[in-house]
């Protein structure tokens, strides 16, 4: 655990840069965060996946990325695309939700 | 007389049944069970079955056995819940059930049907699953004679129930393979769509070593779309491929067709509860306990154990007006099978991940957390008699419900 300034706001990160609290975030710190996986703007497409996520996380855990093809009407194909090399991880960091884990 | 209907008499329902029985006034309250067959399948046996340590007969007994008398038992598929007017329509003679309280325990079932090349002609070839007994025999009578080449363990998605039975399953296939004489011709790969074997810090750390000792290779942030049977190889999202000689997989985990007939569930059939109390918030007389519920915890035995232990205790309070005073706290114990007559085991919660230390006894055990042991190991298996005889049948178990910090170590 440790803590990081991002877009000009001190919070609470874990080993891999995940927030601690999913009400730490804000949409300016999505945009900083998103750039440090690789993904210079966040467009209109970006924000629906972020925004559907943040709305259907059930305890601060992420959807899964089926939970989320089928709630936004996204193809899994167009996730890969927007959120390149794993959607489910990349759409969790960037919406401040925890990283999808297993129980160990 | 207030009907108490319970849909599902696998581990949870069958849990329900026993200590609500006993718990609600019986001159007040009819208990019925609706399952669609006979069978009780001991699930976690199903693992041991590939590799000859169980037989069928280990895992399989009449659900009848175990229900209490003056519970009704219908064997009948479930058409419909309409939970709007408190009623359940039966596929057998289209016959309606009414009820004051329904207790959803329909589970989770694995669903090859929804990956591509899984469940065509290759199925039950090279493709196997051990999440059912047919799927468990059917390996078991290939690995009999398997030559080795390329084991490859894929889980489809998560959540699945038992989601340490992957790993175990490679643990134990390193062993059987040790024992057959062939492990030098056989490569074993893990392909997974998390980031790695361990996720969790604590495990992670103190467990990262086994799999590399073991000589099985992981490939982690595997999200496959499709198998294409013919050249055997699984295809992901981002088009990585993994080839296989033999395909172990854990298809997509998904509830009952029945829960999305009756508008209930989320995308995967899963329904969203209460996660301390497992009441529903649309309907107050509606609980979802074991898999069939869309809660933050495992789908393990273990887990509808110690839920079912808190929600009969709040259920008897609640029918009665009064608050529902104990919180489920996700507590989860498992076993976890490494190989070699030997096991792990974990104990969390909601909040707590697996931590190192002695269970049930701080500081004594004999059973070690997060670390192997051959008494795990014989835990495991002494846990099959524990279940048919304790468990199922809902009586108490030394154990406390709600996890504990004592006996486990925070900073090791």
């Amino acid at each position: 655990m440790t803590t990081r300034v991002l877009s000009g706001m001190t919070v609470e990160v874990n080993e891999e840069g995940f927030l601690l609290s999913p009400d730490a975030w804000t949409p300016e710190l999505a945009v900083e965060i998103a750039r440090e996986e690789g993904i210079e703007e966040l467009t209109p497409a970006h924000w629906q996946v972020i925004e559907w996520c943040r709305k259907n996380a059930v305890n601060g855990r992420s959807p899964t990325l089926r939970q989320i093809t089928a709630g936004t009407g996204l193809s899994t194909k167009e996730l890969f695309a927007l959120f390149p090399k794993g959607p489910a991880k990349k759409v969790a960091r960037i919406a401040g939700l925890g990283k999808p884990e297993g129980c160990v | 007389m207030k009907r108490l209907l319970i849909l599902g008499a696998g581990t949870a329902g069958t849990m329900v049944a026993n200590r609500l029985s006993r718990t609600l006034d019986r001159d007040e309250w009819k208990i019925t069970v609706v399952d669609q067959h006979d069978t009780h399948y001991y699930q976690p046996g199903f693992l041991f079955i590939p590799f000859g340590i169980y037989t069928k007969a280990d895992v399989v007994k009449p659900r009848r056995d175990f229900l209490p008398p003056g519970v009704e038992l219908i064997l009948s598929p479930v058409e419909v819940i309409e939970a709007e007017r408190n009623r359940v329509r039966l596929a057998q003679d289209n016959r309606w059930l009414e009820y004051d309280f329904l207790v959803v325990a329909t589970g989770a079932q694995i669903r090859p049907d929804q990956t591509p090349g899984l469940m065509e002609h290759e199925w039950r070839r090279s493709i196997y699953d051990f999440y059912t007994l047919e799927g468990a025999l059917a390996l078991a009578k290939h690995l009999r004679t398997w030559k080795g080449g390329r084991l490859v363990v894929n889980v489809v998605d998560n959540p699945i129930k038992c989601p340490v039975a992957p790993l175990e399953f490679l643990m134990l296939a390193d062993w059987f393979f040790h024992e057959q004489g062939i492990r030098d011709r056989v490569e074993l790969i893990y392909a997974t769509p998390l980031s790695a074997a361990f996720t969790k810090p604590i495990a992670a750390k103190r467990l990262g070593y086994l799999l590399e000792q073991k000589g099985i290779k992981v490939v982690p942030d595997f999200m496959v779309e499709r198998v294409n049977p013919d050249a055997r190889k699984l295809i992901a999202y981002d088009e990585q491929e993994v080839e296989y000689d033999l395909l172990v997989s854990v298809p997509l985990n998904m509830g009952d067709e029945v829960i999305a007939r009756s508008g209930l569930g989320d995308a995967l059939n899963f329904v969203p509860v209460d996660k301390h109390t497992f009441l529903s918030p649309k309907y107050p007389n509606l609980f979802v306990l074991g898999d069939a519920a869309a809660v933050p915890t495992s789908k393990a035995g273990s887990v509808a154990h110690f839920a079912v232990e808190c929600f009969a205790e709040n259920f008897v309070r609640y029918v009665e007006g009064a608050e529902m005073n104990v919180r489920f706290d996700g507590h989860a114990n498992c076993f976890v099978e490494s190989g070699f007559g030997k096991g792990l085991l974990i104990d969390f919660n909601y909040d707590t991940e697996p931590l190192p230390g002695r269970y049930p006894l701080p500081g004594i055990g004999p059973m070690t957390l997060l670390e192997e042991s051959e008494v795990n190991h014989w835990g495991k298996l002494m846990f099959r008699w524990m279940y048919w005889h304790i468990l199922l049948k809902g009586r108490d178990l030394p154990l406390p419900a709600l996890m504990s910090m004592a006996g486990k170590w925070r900073n090791n």
